[in-house]
């Protein structure tokens, strides 16, 4: 009798095991770990799970600093994710490692895509092909402590417009020593940061010129208007000492701590900044030209579909893909994260436009440039350098842009072979 | 019974034809092999694969395909492995006679010293417990200019212009090697101080007996007796700054290496190679390098100083 009843009760599971096993599929998600991207992550989870009772996500998240290097290791050893979060600016780095698979046009036709996203979501796309859809998207402003602002009797609700109004207002909130050292930066220079962006894909354009072509595989920031933008640049620290390179180590912590009156910062700081509790701070559109020209730099992390995804799980995993690119999931996201929606009509709501901090951003989602970088750490450490070279060597900003442009090219080459 | 008795016979008859002799080494060897194979695996499987790899062109997602030594001929027109070669030097000619001397004086000083010595010694030894990273951060910090840097702050007070330290392409690598120094600094007193321990105090009496002035016992006993100490120190610190990496990471974690690569040493320019533009290939032909300087240097070092 016993016998029977343990038969009974093995067979039962086995039973269920089987069907349970059959009915729901398990895909894989991986992200490196930033608290806010993970809990909006499960909340998208958990409710794609609601909607999709026959599909599993498990997530799996691991520090930026391995991130790209695990990724790869894993999908070529057959493993790992089926669906991936990629930076845009490592898509040919995974296409060419055949690690993400093109998106099919019938569950994601690009007509749409293009109607519905950010002209920007172009980064994405080989040939006829999009290899993946971003959630959220980041784009640039320029930061001001509205106190600094109103102890330098500046007023704190008409922030710089232009590139001559924030020369202007940050020499008024510069503060020095009686050595002349500076004490409180008017501006921070800070190229490790996002002032790499600023110069590449802001100024660089609104001195007249564009800083590569051939779907930026040529340099061509190598002339006059890239000459004044970058003596423009160097010019903050050695004509107008407004701002040092390393003062506090680092731009945004020089603006935490309050002493720094404008920072360029992107959407990722908000969540950093929110928290500071000493003064109240402001955000601005990057300022334009005399021309009124003015442009911006955005970027995103992209989902995308990995190579190890096959038959049901390729379904799922589309699935969920399309879930995460929702209106819905776009909202959840800005609220945990505070990065902006990558869909149009996600975004531009009236009520984000009017938004103090969130419309600046997003009126430089309109205009901005994605800078398709083949190896970003390099490209960004050329830009440093040429800085560099200027403000601590001493070097002539034609010869030391000329050397930038020579060496960029020379990554570029490099990683296209 | 007899099928057990057999079985035990079957595989016995080898094993108990052997005299007890071999079968010790036997055993020796099977509890040897456990770590040879692990070591042989884990260390030198890999260092070989270094060789191979260094000759190819492997990017991690793409596959690899021989380019013979293309790698090495691009690393010796590469301006920047020469700068970095240079770096590297000066760190190991800098670092370790100043290491080496400070800590010799330190060391000979606290050996005379009864009042509190273990505390003290503890003190010294106390950098060399702490993690490179939280120490590289806190130095970095050291250095800033005026409102922040300790250094600077003090500096101005005297009424000296503040100086740029790491944001100087002089200054910078010394400003690097400090800290770096200042860690190490407890280790080498210790061993230092169990050298001189180990020199037996009968040799001071006599030479005091003879008359023989301090500096003249320093020189002719104290010295002399610590050579294997030293070579020890001299061998152990000077690995230690060829293959310097945490400390000058994690001082300048926005530029590493910078300003204009004024403190890249080797290995931090391996560590980007592999890691941040992924060109394992040409990564694997600069470890291969360094395997070669340091093995070189400590040959040499070792001959050097061997007693004759």
């Amino acid at each position: 009798m016993r016998f029977h009843h343990l038969f009974a009760s093995v067979a039962l599971g086995f039973a269920t095991l089987a069907a349970s096993g059959a009915k729901a599929v398990e895909i894989e998600y991986w992200q490196y770990v930033f608290d806010t991207r993970v809990k909006a992550m499960n909340q998208l989870i958990a409710k794609f799970q609601e909607a999709n009772p026959d599909i599993k996500v498990k997530q799996t998240t691991f520090p930026y600093a391995d991130y790209q290097t695990k990724v790869a290791a894993a999908i070529l050893a057959g493993q790992g994710p089926d669906v991936v979060q990629l930076f845009y600016g490592w898509t040919d780095n995974f296409i060419a490692g055949k690690m993400i698979r093109p998106l099919r046009a019938e569950a994601f036709p690009a007509a749409d895509i293009e109607r519905d996203f950010f002209p920007i979501v172009s980064a994405m796309k080989r040939g006829n092909d999009y290899y993946g859809l971003p959630t959220a998207v980041r784009s640039l402003a320029l930061f001001y402590n509205k106190k600094a602002f109103k102890d330098a009797g500046l007023d704190p609700d008409n922030p710089p417009k232009t590139l001559d109004e924030l020369v202007a207002a940050a020499e008024k909130t510069t503060k020095r020593d009686g050595s002349g050292n500076i004490v409180s930066a008017g501006l921070t220079l800070d190229m490790a940061g996002q002032d790499h962006h600023w110069w590449r894909e802001v100024l660089v354009r609104q001195f007249g010129g564009a800083p590569y072509t051939d779907n930026d595989t040529k340099v061509t920031y190598n002339d006059e208007a890239g000459l004044k933008a970058l003596t423009f640049y160097t010019d903050l620290q050695k004509k107008h000492k407004v701002g040092q390179v390393g003062f506090m180590d680092e731009g945004q912590a020089a603006f935490r701590a309050g002493l720094a009156a404008m920072t360029i910062d992107g959407t990722f700081r908000l969540g950093s900044f929110n928290t500071i509790k000493g003064f109240e701070w402001g955000v601005t559109e990057l300022p334009a030209n005399d021309q009124g020209v003015r442009s911006n730099y955005a970027s995103y992390f992209a989902n995308a579909i990995t190579m190890k995804a096959e038959g049901e799980k390729l379904a799922a995993a589309e699935k969920f893909l399309a879930y995460v690119s929702s209106p819905e999931a776009m909202k959840i996201w800005m609220e945990v994260v505070g990065e902006l929606p990558a869909r149009r009509t996600a975004a531009l709501t009236p009520e984000n436009v009017a938004h103090p901090v969130y419309g600046p951003f997003l009126k430089g989602l309109e205009y901005a440039h994605t800078t398709l970088f083949k190896d970003e750490a390099a490209q960004r450490q050329a830009a440093m350098d040429m800085v560099n070279r200027v403000l601590i060597g001493g070097e002539d900003p034609k010869a030391s842009l000329a050397k930038a442009a020579e060496d960029e090219q020379a990554i570029i080459d490099r990683a296209m072979r | 019974m007899s099928v057990v008795a057999d079985r035990e016979a079957a595989p016995g008859g080898l094993w108990s034809r052997m005299s007890l002799g071999q079968k010790h080494v036997i055993w020796a060897w099977g509890f040897l092999a456990v770590p040879l194979i692990f070591y042989a695996v884990i260390r030198f499987w890999p260092t070989f694969q270094a060789f191979y790899l260094s000759a190819t062109d492997w990017s991690i997602t793409r596959p690899a395909s021989f380019v013979g030594l293309e790698n090495y001929r691009r690393l010796v027109a590469d301006p920047l492995f020469w700068q970095v070669f240079r770096n590297t030097f000066m760190y190991l000619i800098l670092g370790t006679p100043i290491s080496l001397l400070i800590s010799f004086v330190v060391a000979y000083y606290l050996d005379r010293v009864r009042f509190m010595h273990s505390f003290i010694r503890a003190l010294y030894f106390l950098p060399f417990l702490t993690t490179a990273a939280a120490m590289a951060w806190v130095w970095r910090w050291f250095y800033q200019p005026v409102p922040i840097g300790v250094i600077n702050d003090i500096l101005s007070s005297f009424g000296i212009p503040q100086q740029p330290f790491l944001r100087s392409t002089s200054q910078a690598l010394p400003a690097v090697l400090a800290p770096a120094v200042w860690a190490g600094l407890g280790f080498q007193i210790i061993i230092f101080l169990a050298g001189l321990r180990a020199i037996p105090v009968t040799y001071y009496e006599a030479a005091r007996i003879d008359g023989l002035s301090e500096g003249a016992i320093l020189r002719r006993i104290t010295l002399p007796l610590l050579k294997p100490t030293l070579v020890f120190l001299v061998v152990f610190s000077s690995i230690g700054f060829l293959r310097i990496f945490d400390q000058v990471y994690n001082i300048n974690t926005n530029d590493p290496g910078g300003p204009l690569n004024s403190t890249k040493p080797l290995v931090l320019m391996i560590y980007q190679t592999a890691f941040s533009s992924y060109e394992m290939g040409y990564a694997a032909a600069q470890t291969v390098v360094l395997f070669l300087i340091l093995l070189v240097i400590s040959l040499v070092q070792l001959r050097l100083m061997r007693d004759r």
